[in-house]
């Protein structure tokens, strides 16, 4: 029997009854098609970044995503560098170290955020409670640094905006070892758990072939064995200058995708405090003025993936064209392969495993073809999430010693 | 640093209209139109560049594209330009059958700049309501 | 105050509703949920469906695609339905007012009984504007 089906996704704001971001062909149980559909969320910045002058267009592009708030500006501010003779060439060390520390910080929220969202996709709210619990004391860094929980505007075009005082460092610090506790916390309950394996491990895979193809990058691609991270192929800020490593898994399923995260964990917040022992005194800015004609590019290695921005522009203090392209474009778009061969109750974690910018995650629509009535909503299909996890974990204890 | 690119250079020799290497790991290769398929199939297959994005951009000259790969061992970003003269009905064949990976972008340059993409697999709005407007594309330059 | 609006203030269904937004509104939104500001202790719970919503969390800008849905809706919700603007684009659009992607603002298309600014507003903010919201009811 074929129908075709949609599922609306999202609980946190299914925006309406008949949202169509992905839809799902299947064929049983097993979901044989996808189409994708996005502009959801399109508010065309690239063409409103062409009115706006140099030092606005990083607070505009800040608001292209809310989770990744560091690396769009930070990739901006480099393809302008770029044009400027390159990062090293143009902004003071202390700079380039904040930078770097508040990318880091970004990537550890991020993570933590989806850590949550996938535990409770699954049925673990507990561990959606803790890792965004976790996540406090960082916003409160963020708040105490840079004056807010999110949107930093730290990023400005020759350095930062503001300087992270002595008295900040030992409640990073702080926080850094509660977060450190955590991880590990976080770890042992997603490596040892053997529910969470049993509902993760063979879902949702991405071959390394198709993670080429399509082109995919950050922890979806890593998590297929692809090995690319901008901060060490590419290396901006201080990345060259204090050791990590790039996690590297080769499965290619959500189970893959989720232990990079959490090792990126680890790693995230070993060059925060790399970073703090290295930290040079010294200006945060190079106080630019004026912008010559040329074309940059600039990349940052964001919680998702590879940010790529390209200006171009021609000596007027507005760029000439603004190339933006985050990487939930690329890896949204895999999942015309990845959520192929799954359940109805496992699409639900496939399509939140590339980690997409959160507010895509939220249409999916399952109805029946035959008589083209809805058969599910977004609500539903969690609930079937969560509904297999438990169903899952009777069998494994029902099993004998 | 430089291999990728000089293997490259070496066998589009003939192709290569102009290089600049911008600055540092960022080297700008500009071809005619039909050269390009051949040239992003090269970079894909045979030297393992991963294409990043594509831009497109109104200009007085033409409807300039640039194609980026990223060259993950050397961290070099090889972006291929080429102009479209013809603005009134600029189009180029698609680079979408080659890899995936470029079937966003052409479909988004297509509805904001008014690229037709020849042989693309699905050229429809990515971004933009099915019912915009034809022939207003928000990227085109006011005149 | 009559007895639905008395019911009201007691326990409040929220559906939130975005249009476009970046998520950062949407994030301080779940935030208020968990551990640390707790709200469902007020006897504030997500619902799933437009329908059991007393209150309409509306974050982010309209753009030609959300702008539709977000009037059917409200249409759809059971009255009295309140709504509530959560965040600087949601309240006016800010930088956004210019897109061409954007008819207009969310006031233009639902009627909107609460603005909470902010870029995002802190949870401590939507807390404050739910304590202000709940007074108006009570007051009426």
């Amino acid at each position: 029997m074929s129908h075709k089906v949609i599922v609306p996704i999202g609980p946190y704001h299914p925006l309406q009854e008949e949202p169509e971001f992905f839809r799902l062909y299947v064929e049983g149980e097993k979901v044989v098609d996808i189409d994708i559909v996005i502009g959801y969320m399109h508010r065309g910045i690239e063409e409103l970044s062409e009115h706006k002058h140099f030092d606005q267009v990083a607070f505009l592009v800040e608001r292209i995503c809310g989770i990744c708030s560091s690396s769009h500006p930070y990739a901006f501010v480099l393809a302008v560098e770029d044009i400027l003779g390159g990062e090293r060439n143009v902004v003071p060390e202390r700079a380039l170290y904040i930078r770097t520390i508040v990318d880091e910080m970004q990537r550890i929220h991020s993570h933590l955020l989806w850590l949550g969202l996938a535990g409770h996709f699954i049925g673990y709210n507990t561990v959606w409670m803790w890792a965004w619990k976790y996540r406090e004391p960082l916003l409160e860094c963020f708040e105490a640094i840079c004056g807010n929980r999110n949107h930093y505007a730290m990023s400005k075009i020759g350095g930062v905006r503001r300087d992270i005082g002595e008295a900040h460092i030992p409640v990073l610090e702080k926080t850094l070892d509660e977060l450190s506790r955590a991880s590990d916390m976080f770890k042992g309950a997603v490596m040892d758990d053997p529910v969470i394996q049993a509902r993760l491990k063979g879902v949702g895979v991405l071959t390394h072939k198709q993670a080429i193809d399509w082109g995919t990058v950050g922890p979806t691609a890593r998590a297929s064995g692809v090995n690319i991270d901008v901060r060490r192929d590419d290396p901006y800020g201080v990345y060259d200058r204090v050791s990590w490593n790039v996690i590297l898994q080769k499965e290619g399923d959500v189970f893959a995708k989720t232990i990079v995260r959490i090792l990126e964990l680890y790693e995230s917040i070993s060059i925060i405090r790399q970073c703090l022992k290295k930290m040079p005194a010294g200006a945060i800015d190079a106080d630019i003025k004026d912008i010559p004609a040329g074309e940059g590019i600039g990349r940052v290695e964001a919680p998702r993936g590879e940010c790529f921005h390209y200006i171009r522009s021609d000596g007027t203090n507005r760029p000439l064209r603004h190339k933006i392209r985050a990487p939930s474009y690329m890896n949204v778009a895999s999942n015309k392969v990845a959520a192929i061969g799954q359940t109805i109750s496992d699409t639900t974690i496939t399509l939140a495993a590339v980690d997409p910018c959160y507010c895509c995650t939220e249409r999916v629509a399952v109805l029946d073809k035959v008589n083209d009535k809805k058969i599910m909503n977004g609500w539903d299909l969690i609930k079937l999430s969560q509904g297999k996890t438990k169903q899952v974990r009777e069998s494994l204890s029902a099993k004998p010693e | 640093m430089q291999e990728t690119v000089a293997k490259f250079r070496e066998k589009f020799s003939n192709q290569v209209i102009k290089s600049q290497e911008k600055s540092t790991r960022r080297q700008y290769i500009e071809f005619l139109p039909p050269d390009i398929p051949e040239a992003a199939r090269f970079l894909f297959k045979d030297l393992n560049c991963r294409f990043a994005t594509a831009s497109g951009i109104d200009t007085p000259e033409g409807i300039e594209i640039l194609y980026h790969f990223s060259d993950d061992h050397t961290g070099e970003v090889i972006s291929l330009r080429t102009i479209l003269t013809d603005k009134k009905d600029p189009q180029i064949h698609s680079i979408a059958t080659i890899f995936p990976a470029a079937e966003w972008i052409e479909r988004e340059i297509w509805e904001l700049l008014g690229v037709k993409f020849i042989g693309h697999p699905n050229l429809k709005h990515l971004l933009l309501i099915d019912d915009w407007p034809e022939g207003k594309h928000p990227l085109r330059k006011k005149e | 105050m009559n007895l639905t609006s008395k019911a009201l203030t007691k326990s409040i269904g929220v559906f939130h509703a975005a249009c476009s937004p970046c998520n950062n509104c949407d994030i301080e939104i779940l935030d208020a949920l968990t551990p640390k500001h707790d709200l469902e202790r007020f006897g504030i719970t997500l619902v799933g469906s437009a329908r059991h919503a007393d209150v309409l969390l509306v974050t982010g800008v309209p753009n030609y695609k959300t702008a539709e849905r977000l009037k059917k809706l409200y249409l759809q919700t059971a009255k009295p339905c309140l709504v509530v603007a959560v965040g600087g684009c949601a309240c006016g659009r800010i930088m956004f007012r210019d897109s061409y992607n954007s008819p207009c603002a969310v006031d233009e298309i639902v009627p909107v009984d609460l603005y909470i600014p902010g870029c995002p507003p802190k949870p401590e903010a939507l807390i404050a504007g739910v304590v202000k919201l709940l007074a108006k009811l009570r007051g009426k």
